[in-house]
């Protein structure tokens, strides 16, 4: 009889129907694999055989959401029945942030605006050369050993193509090396500009660095004299002129000399005026009553008949001007020595 | 001119490949996940995280050598060394008096740390010690989340997340329906994961859905909820935003009847019968006589108005 019960158990096991009853429906996502149970657990089930338990509930909700799985569109690949499942509905962070486009180059905004696209959809990379009588590359791998036996011998004299005396294969490396620079350059532009980076601008400055033509003349100017002479021998442009207001900033440009004063009132107002602005001005004297360096006098050079004069420098004394300066024409004697 | 400063760019294409594989992509592969050693590490939390790194395996690597890291005090080495073996989802076994058989798994964001949760392993026994048949690598598993906590618990769904993350693998479209073997069970009791490996045996229901029964294959372990360092909203938010080119655009105006017709609406301006070419015929032709009487008929109408509105019905004619 025991045998009889144990067989008929265990078929009662096996037929086991498909359906699970639950309180709480499951949450499921089909896409990620996913059921998400949320009904409360038998707690002294738990306890007492922790494992069959949660075997047992875990068999029930496999059961739930493959019964939604199977129910899903199929689809024969290669003699298996694969199901096509949706798309996942659980949200899970990305690893990395979501790419940006690629900014466009100069070139590529351009031919955008103006609606020009490339004609040549499939362009080959290789060209039949009829010199050569051969397939050769555009660019790249065994272009330049094609280049280099098609111009193995170059006319030297040919005036459309050369000055004259230049060396045409010089030439062409020069010119090929102009364009990689361009091209580079080109290419920098292009990634500065993605990058936001600010260029410092080439050739002709533009109304950003001057607004005024002012500014424009002042800035030329001082350009010029900032040499180490002081822009003395920097040629001028025919009718050019310094700036304006700009004499009191630049060494080397003549000032205007004032006018002697023509009265003696105007002498006085002058001197006021001066005066006043001195002490109007916002600069405040240091030190009022530090000590100031004491300065020797210079002695009288006319004892003993001696000829040069014999100066003696005090600490505080100025430096000699190398012509500024006036000299002194009766102290320095010129000619012959007379005795 | 002579190339001052080169940017640098890859040489190789090899070296090319490398380096957009490291780039942002819109569509992302499978999460790799990267299993570091600690200073210290016990034989059963070791053995336990090789286990997991079994179950995971080809998206998985194992770092040899051991690592003096403190995750919860300072995590860059664990960013340096996911940023550099190109895996955003990590696991650090360690071991020490204060946390006994310490397992921290976690994720990463653009090179920083998104979420870190610090497990306990407990009542551990190993996918070796099952003696059963074990499933083929590399499937995907069926999750099943039990306990309300996942769903009231904020904590606790954010730990979801991240289990599903790290053990879900890719997303895919198509899954062959015999093929789905391998179950991993989280159950929420206290503030404890249970974890449960199982393999599905389909069994004949007498419908087309075949019946499961359920056998462990192991690893079980219990998964004590230690120290956490969950990612603000705004900076989870940020991580889940989806590529605009995924979302589904809302097609206006069409619609589909219930016989399966699309019907579309369609749009179009006024029509302007004033100057709409019609179709012209011998038959509507003017004659000659006709032409002279109108042109007659205009002429003495300019005569009859003033100069400025000759003007007026001058442009008119001429319109």
């Amino acid at each position: 009889m025991d045998v009889v019960n144990a067989i008929l158990e265990k078929n009662v096991n096996s037929n086991k129907s498909i359906s699970v009853h639950k309180d709480l429906e499951l949450e499921i996502d089909e896409g990620t694999l996913l059921a998400s149970d949320y009904n409360v657990f038998d707690k002294e089930n738990l306890r007492s055989s922790q494992d069959t338990y949660l075997k047992n509930l875990t068999r029930d909700n496999v059961q739930v959401l493959i019964n939604k799985i199977w129910m899903l569109q199929t689809e024969r690949v290669d003699e298996a029945i694969v199901g096509i499942l949706p798309k996942p509905v659980f949200v899970l962070p990305r690893a990395r942030s979501v790419p940006k486009p690629k900014p466009l180059t100069k070139w590529q905004q351009f031919a955008k605006e103006k609606g020009i696209t490339s004609k040549k959809k499939n362009k080959s990379k290789v060209t039949w050369d009829e010199e050569l009588e051969k397939w050769i590359p555009k660019y790249g791998y065994k272009k330049a050993k094609a280049d280099e036996q098609k111009e193995w011998l170059v006319e030297v004299n040919d005036p459309t193509k050369f000055t004259n005396g230049e060396d045409p294969f010089t030439a062409s490396k020069t010119a090929k090396r102009e364009k990689q620079a361009k091209n580079e350059l080109q290419r920098l532009r292009n990634l500065a500009k993605a990058k936001n980076v600010k260029l410092p601008r080439v050739g002709i400055p533009s109304t950003e660095h001057f607004r005024d033509a002012r500014q424009l003349a002042a800035a030329t100017t001082i350009a010029r004299a900032s040499t180490a002479s002081v822009g003395k021998f920097q040629s001028r442009l025919p009718k050019e002129k310094d700036a304006k207001d700009i004499a009191s900033h630049v060494p080397g440009i003549k000032k205007k000399r004032k006018e002697a004063p023509l009265s003696v009132v105007q002498e006085k107002q002058r001197n006021k005026k001066l005066a006043e602005s001195i002490l109007r001005s916002k600069s405040t004297i240091l030190h009022v009553d530090a000590p100031v360096p004491s300065t020797k006098s210079a002695k009288s050079s006319n004892s003993g008949g001696k000829k040069k004069s014999s100066k003696k420098e005090g600490k505080g004394a100025k430096k000699p001007k190398g012509g500024k300066g006036k000299r002194d024409l009766r102290s320095k004697v010129g000619g012959r020595k007379r005795r | 001119m002579p190339v001052i400063q080169r940017i640098v760019k890859p040489t190789s294409h090899r070296g090319k490949r490398a380096i957009l594989k490291k780039e942002p992509q819109l569509f992302e592969d499978a999460k790799q996940t990267l299993c570091i050693k600690g200073a210290s590490t016990s034989q059963l939390v070791t053995d336990c995280m090789k286990d997991l790194y079994d179950l995971k395996k080809p998206d998985a690597q194992m770092m040899q050598k051991k690592n003096d890291i403190r995750p919860f005090e300072d995590v860059t080495r664990i960013e340096q060394f996911c940023q550099k073996l190109n895996s955003p989802l990590f696991m650090f076994a360690s071991h020490n008096k204060k946390r006994p058989h310490n397992l921290v798994m976690g994720r990463v964001f653009e090179h920083t740390l998104l979420d870190m949760v610090e497990f306990g392993v407990e009542n551990y026994k190993s996918l070796k010690e099952f003696k059963v048949g074990k499933i083929s690598t590399g499937t995907k598993p069926i999750l099943i989340f039990n306990g309300e906590v996942f769903e009231n618990n904020h904590e606790f769904g954010r730990i979801r997340n991240l289990l599903v993350d790290m053990f879900q693998r890719e997303v895919v479209g198509k899954v062959r329906l015999q093929g789905l073997e391998h179950v991993l069970s989280f159950t929420a009791v206290d503030n404890k994961i249970l974890l449960r490996s199982y393999r599905i045996q389909l069994k004949k229901s007498g419908t087309r859905i075949p019946r499961i029964e359920l056998e462990e294959i192991g690893p079980r372990m219990d998964l004590e909820i230690r120290r956490t360092k969950l990612a603000a909203d705004d900076l989870f938010k940020q991580a889940c935003k989806k590529p605009k080119e995924l979302k589904v655009k809302k097609k206006k105006n069409i619609s589909k009847n219930t016989l399966g017709t699309t019907l579309g609406r369609i749009h179009i301006g006024a029509q302007k019968l004033n100057s709409i070419q019609t179709r012209k015929m011998k038959g509507l032709k003017k004659t000659v006589a006709e032409r002279k009487a109108e042109r007659k008929r205009k002429s003495l109408e300019a005569d009859a108005t003033s100069p400025k509105k000759i003007r007026i019905s001058n442009g008119n004619v001429t319109d």
